[in-house]
């Protein structure tokens, strides 16, 4: 055994834990060179394991606080008024919320139905939204990556909830991102804006084709956009569907600025979802074969989501590389 | 081998908190980093596990429980993230570990200005480290200094002196 000195114990041991987590690095990096499929490392399970239940537990506790709060609130606000009448403003208040609740998730089952209608081809999978015939499943956003400088969150449902990955993640105002990690009653989410991320897109008016890419702010670019293409601030930017992740047409973004650059524009985007105040959002199966087999295929007359009155060429750009499925 | 109460330098006081108070902190920071998170892109001015492990280091003044704690905190922060392979952060908080002890064994720690400029410099010294380590083993771009870590840096200087205030009453008393 080596004979370490206690004065220089510490240092050895830095250099020992620091050496073998850059072995463990470089042994990752080698590993995703070969192009093989990245299993989720375990040590992830492992944290994930730790560090969900707690997220879980806390966005729990956070919506009750609020429920008892916004209560507490409401009772005070009610203090000054005329007494004879805080009995029945009461239970008219009361009664309003119960409306007001029952309408919002009315007009959030309409937004979901619509969105179905418009797109029936897409094959979707999932669990409990809107019915038996329906298939997404709905997910609860219960926290994000804990290194700042990775756009992703978890949600509420895993593999248990036949969630896989490169599955599409969606609210009714616009896609959100793609699963990347699903745990046994978790899956992680990378975001739209995750700088690692890409999604094939177009502008709904032109109907050029691009790439929306990420870079770790809160507005991605849209980027293989050549010059000679007029783009308009407040544009609206669509999915292409060629990432066989997101079905076409669903809505990305707009046009927030557009500059001219070498070799292509450079486009600033804003997100159509909220990505920084995410609380539900949907998960669609989008069976990426048969999406691309179908558009292939000559597209029925009365498609409205396959975009029947312009098809386009998929442009053999070889930098444009969005979200490539994993198998 | 491990001693969390071996101490080189006699003279510091070394700080003793009640059990599990070193791993309970550490664990709501990194709950507490995803949480913020999820509330909005300001919360990335501040790395809330990066002052656990600076504060804790500092503390308890001991370089061997230092960088096992930076190593456990960032190897736990690359598991939960996406894009990073494991012992990105995890060197670079074993690194911040280790020197926040072996500062906190010379110098004063307990006064709010040593504590901000020490945050201040240790928090360069982990984005250093972490743009480094990105450049050389990874070959992906990363800035080791521009106005918005300048201003994170101070944000996080900043809180961490008040945190650093609360983490103190969970010391163990004299």
């Amino acid at each position: 055994m080596v004979d370490i000195s206690s004065r220089h114990r510490p240092l050895f041991l830095l250099t020992t834990v620091v050496f073998a987590q850059v072995l463990l690095l470089a042994f990752q990096v080698r590993h995703s060179d070969r192009g093989g499929q990245r299993d989720v490392p375990l040590v992830r399970y492992w944290a994930a394991a730790l560090i969900t239940p707690i997220e879980r537990a806390g966005t729990w506790t956070l919506s009750k606080i609020g429920g008892v709060w916004t209560g507490y609130v409401a009772v005070r606000s009610t203090r000054d008024e005329n007494v004879r009448l805080r009995a029945e403003n009461d239970r008219l208040k009361l009664q309003n919320r119960e409306l007001e609740t029952q309408a919002a998730e009315a007009q959030r089952l309409v937004g979901l139905a619509n969105f179905r209608q418009a797109h029936p081809e897409s094959p979707m999978v999932g669990a409990q939204v809107i019915g038996s015939s329906a298939a997404m499943a709905a997910a609860q956003v219960i926290g994000a990556s804990a290194d700042p400088s990775s756009h992703t969150m978890f949600i509420n449902r895993g593999e248990r909830d036949h969630i896989r990955r490169n599955m599409a993640v969606i609210t009714p105002d616009g896609i959100v991102g793609k699963i990347v990690e699903v745990f046994p009653s978790t899956a992680q989410v990378l975001l739209i804006d995750d700088k690692e991320s890409g999604v094939g897109a177009l502008f709904a008016d032109s109907r050029t084709h691009g790439v929306v890419k990420g870079t770790g702010d809160p507005e991605p670019r849209m980027d293989y956009v050549v010059n000679d293409d007029k783009v308009q601030v407040g544009e609206a930017i669509i999915t292409s569907g060629e990432d066989r992740i997101f079905p076409k047409g669903l809505p990305v973004g707009t046009v927030v600025d557009a500059k001219a650059a070498s070799p292509f524009q450079v486009i600033r985007v804003q997100p159509a979802a909220r990505l920084d105040r995410l609380e539900d959002v949907l998960i669609l199966l989008t069976m990426q074969e048969v999406n691309f087999r179908k558009a292939e295929e000559p597209a029925p007359a009365n498609s409205p989501a396959t975009g029947t009155s312009n098809p386009q060429p998929v442009p053999s750009s070889p930098a444009a590389k969005p979200m490539v499925p994993q198998p | 081998m491990f001693n969390p109460g071996m101490q080189s330098d006699t003279n510091v006081e070394v700080h003793k908190y009640y059990g599990g108070t070193i791993i309970g902190a550490a664990i709501l920071a990194l709950v507490l980093q995803a949480f913020l998170h999820k509330f909005g892109h300001w919360s990335e001015m501040i790395e809330l596990p990066l002052l656990v492990t600076i504060y804790f280091g500092v503390s308890r003044r001991n370089p061997v429980s230092g960088l096992l704690l930076g190593a456990a905190i960032g190897i736990l922060q690359d598991a939960l993230s996406h894009d990073n392979p494991i012992g990105l952060y995890g060197i670079a908080k074993t690194l911040v570990g280790y020197l926040a002890s072996s500062v906190g064994a010379k110098i004063d720690t307990e006064h709010p200005i040593s504590r901000f400029g020490l945050v201040f410099v240790l928090f360069h010294f982990h984005q250093a480290v972490l743009a480094i380590t990105e450049r050389a083993l990874l070959g992906r771009p990363a800035p080791i200094f521009n106005l918005h870590l300048f201003l994170s840096s101070l944000v996080s200087a900043g809180f961490a002196v008040l945190l650093f205030a609360l983490l103190d009453r969970l010391r163990k008393p004299h």
